[in-house]
C-alpha cells in the first residue's frame, strides 16, 4: 500500500502545485514513485514526528496540501497533540499516512506495532479518519480525499501486491462495502486483515455457515447506515480489526447497535494486551490475537451456538 | 508602517493588559507584562501586515499562548479589533480567552500547548521560501518552554534549511510556572544553545523597543540562517511589586494593586 500511497499522492502532485509530501525519516524506497518526479515537494524532516505535523500546519495554512508520512504508532501516537492543535484545531487540509497498522511490524516488536491509532485519531472531531484494505483501495482513497479541506489520517498497510477478493479498489467516504453477502453471521471488518476475514468467510462456508463480510474503510465519517442496515438482519455480528479492541471499530458497531437498538450480539475481535513482550511473524501475533482467518471462523461457528435457537 | 510605530506603544499594551486583566479578575498578568516590549516592538514596526487577511503578510505565533493578552492589546492597537471585543477577555463564550484561537481577527495561529509554535513558524516560513515569497515568520517564545524538546526539532530542521525568513524570540524572564528557571532546568546561556543549534543568536534587552527594533530590522532574511533574539526580561515588568514575583503567572489584583499597578505604568 506505501507504494500505492505514493504514486497516488504523486498523481496529484501533478496537477496540483499545492502537494507535498514530508517524511519523518522513513520509506526506504517505498516513497521513491514520489521523491524521483518531486524531488523539491519531499522534504524529510528527520526523526522528528511533532516538528513534521507542525511545520505541516504552518504550510497548510499558508496554502500548501502537506502529506506527511511515517509509521503508525509513531504518525499517530508521537504527534498527536500536533495533529489535534494542529491540522484538527485549525481544519487545515494536512495529510497524515501512518504505514503498518496492527502487527505488520511484527518482528520489530510492540514499539512498532500500530494498536491504538484508529482509535485515538477517531476521537478527533473533523479529522476523516481512513483504513484502506488493499493497495488499489488506498489509491482511491487518496484519490477521493484529495479535495477534503480538512484534515485526513490514513492508515496504510505494508504489502503491496494484496487484493481483497470483491473489493476491485472501491472506496467512498462514510459508506461500507459488502464484499460478500451471507445470512448466518455479519464479519465487519477494517484495513488491510479485510483479506483473512475472506479467508475466514471462505472457511465458514465449508462448515456450512454463511457469512456477510462488511468493509468499514471509512471509519470517520463512519457509515452508520450500512452498518445499521447490515448489523439488523444478522443475529450475529463479529468486528475484525488489528487495533486494540477498544475504541476504533468494534466501539463503532456497539455504538450503532446501542444507538439504534438493533438486536444483534457483537463480539469484539481484536487485541486484548500490550504485547507481552513478543516479537515475531506478523501472522502468528494476529492468532494469538484471535484475528487470523482460523480464529475468526473458530469464533463465529461458537458464538453462533450460543445463540438461541430461532423459533419459526 | 510610521503611523503603527506611533500607535502600539508598550505603555499602552501594558495599560490595556491590567486593564482588562482587572476587570476579567483572572492572572497572566506577569507574562503579558514580560512579553509587552516585544510585542509593540514586532506590532509598533518590524511586522508587514497590511491587514490580517492579506495572504502575503507577515507571519505571527505567540507560542506561550498564555501571554495573549498583550497580544490582543496590541491588535486592538493597530485598529484590529474593538475595545468593546477586548473587553471581552475572559468573558463566557469569547473568542479573548486566555490562550490566542486563530478565528480571532489577526490571530495566525491558535497557542497555549507549550513547544508546537515554533514548528507552526517554521512551516510558514518553508511555505515562503516554496512560494518564493518574501513573507517572514516570527515567533515568540517563552525561555522555560524552552525545556520542551520539540521546540529543538524545530530549531535543527530550520537551520538546516537556512530558513533565513524565520526569527525566534525567546522571551528571557527566567521564570517557570513552579519557580525559577535556573532551580528547575537551567539553560545556561541560551544565546550559545541556539548558536550551537546553528542559529544566527543575539542576546538583547527585551524592554529596548527601538533597540529590538533596529536588531529585527537589521537582520538579513533572503539568506544565512534562521534568527534567535534572547530577549532579556523581567517577569511582570513595569509594576514594581510584580516583577520576578511567580505569583503575578497566577493571581487577579485586588483594587488597591491595580490602582498601585495601573499609576506606576502611566507614571512610566
Amino acid at each position: 500500500m506505501r507504494k500505492a500511497f505514493a504514486e497516488a499522492v504523486a498523481a496529484l502532485a501533478e496537477s496540483d502545485p499545492r502537494v507535498l509530501l514530508l517524511t519523518a525519516d522513513l520509506g526506504f524506497m517505498a516513497l521513491d514513485p514520489f521523491s524521483d518526479r518531486f524531488p523539491d515537494r519531499f522534504i524529510n524532516v528527520g526523526v522528528a514526528e511533532q516538528n513534521m505535523v507542525g511545520m505541516a500546519t504552518g504550510l497548510a495554512e499558508a496554502g500548501f496540501i502537506p502529506y506527511v508520512y511515517s509509521i503508525a504508532t509513531f504518525a499517530s501516537l508521537r504527534a498527536y497533540e500536533f495533529i489535534r492543535n494542529g491540522p484538527v484545531r485549525h481544519g487545515l487540509p494536512v495529510r497524515i499516512a501512518g504505514v503498518g497498522g496492527g502487527f505488520e511490524y511484527g518482528a520489530a516488536g510492540f514499539s512498532h506495532h500500530g494498536l491504538e491509532d484508529l482509535g485515538v485519531m477517531r476521537l478527533q472531531p473533523g479529522l476523516t479518519v481512513v483504513a484502506p484494505a488493499d493497495p488499489a483501495q488506498a489509491r482511491e482513497a487518496v484519490l477521493r480525499t484529495a479535495v477534503l479541506p480538512g484534515p485526513v489520517y490514513f492508515r496504510l498497510g505494508k504489502d503491496d501486491r494484496a487484493v481483497v477478493p470483491g473489493l476491485g479498489g472501491r472506496f467512498e467516504l462514510g459508506r461500507a462495502v459488502t464484499l460478500r453477502q451471507g445470512s448466518d453471521v455479519l464479519l465487519v471488518t477494517i484495513g488491510a486483515i479485510a483479506s483473512e476475514v475472506v479467508t475466514a468467510a471462505e472457511e465458514l462456508t465449508s462448515r456450512g455457515v454463511s457469512a456477510t463480510v462488511l468493509l468499514v474503510s471509512s471509519l470517520n465519517p463512519a457509515p452508520v447506515g450500512d452498518l445499521a442496515q447490515a448489523l439488523a438482519s444478522h443475529r450475529l455480528a463479529l468486528t475484525v480489526e488489528a487495533h486494540q479492541v477498544t475504541g476504533a471499530l468494534g466501539s463503532l458497531v456497539a455504538e450503532v447497535i446501542a444507538e439504534g437498538g438493533i438486536g444483534c450480539r457483537l463480539v469484539r475481535c481484536g487485541v486484548r494486551e500490550s504485547g507481552a513482550g513478543l516479537s515475531g511473524g506478523q501472522r502468528e501475533l494476529e492468532a494469538r490475537s484471535g484475528i487470523s482467518a482460523g480464529a475468526i471462523a473458530g469464533t463465529a461457528v461458537e458464538q453462533l451456538a450460543r445463540l438461541a435457537p430461532v423459533v419459526r | 508602517m510610521a503611523q503603527a510605530a506611533r500607535s502600539v506603544s508598550s505603555k499602552e499594551i501594558r495599560r490595556l493588559v491590567l486593564e482588562e486583566a482587572k476587570r476579567a479578575g483572572v492572572g497572566h498578568i506577569g507574562s503579558g507584562l514580560s512579553v509587552a516590549d516585544l510585542v509593540a516592538a514586532l506590532y509598533g514596526g518590524v511586522l508587514r501586515i497590511e491587514s490580517p487577511d492579506d495572504p502575503e503578510r507577515d507571519r505571527f505565533v505567540l507560542s506561550n499562548g498564555h501571554a495573549a493578552l498583550a497580544l490582543y492589546s496590541a491588535l486592538h492597537l493597530r485598529g484590529w479589533i474593538s475595545r468593546e471585543q477586548l473587553a471581552t477577555y475572559c468573558a463566557p463564550e469569547t473568542l479573548l480567552g486566555v490562550h490566542p484561537e486563530h478565528e480571532l481577527t489577526g490571530v495566525d495561529f491558535s497557542t497555549g500547548s507549550l513547544g508546537q509554535g515554533i514548528s507552526m513558524a517554521a512551516g510558514a516560513a518553508l511555505a515562503a521560501r516554496l512560494q518564493g515569497s518574501p513573507r517572514r515568520a516570527f515567533a515568540i517564545v517563552s525561555d522555560a518552554e524552552c525545556d520542551e524538546g520539540s521546540v529543538w526539532e524545530a530549531a535543527m530542521f530550520a537551520a538546516q534549511r537556512r530558513l533565513s525568513n524565520l526569527v525566534v524570540i525567546v522571551d528571557r524572564n527566567h521564570q517557570q510556572a513552579l519557580g525559577y528557571t535556573r532551580d528547575v532546568i537551567d539553560h545556561g546561556a541560551l544565546v550559545d544553545r541556539w548558536r550551537a543549534f546553528g542559529w544566527d543568536a543575539h542576546d538583547t534587552d527585551g524592554h529596548d523597543v527601538a533597540g529590538l527594533q533596529g536588531l529585527l530590522n537589521g537582520f538579513d532574511y533572503a539568506a544565512g540562517p534562521p534568527h534567535a533574539v534572547i530577549a532579556q526580561t523581567t517577569f511582570g515588568r513595569g509594576v514594581s511589586f510584580m516583577e520576578s514575583r511567580i505569583e503575578w503567572h497566577y493571581l487577579p489584583m485586588n483594587e488597591e494593586q491595580y490602582a498601585l499597578a495601573r499609576a506606576e505604568v502611566m507614571a512610566s
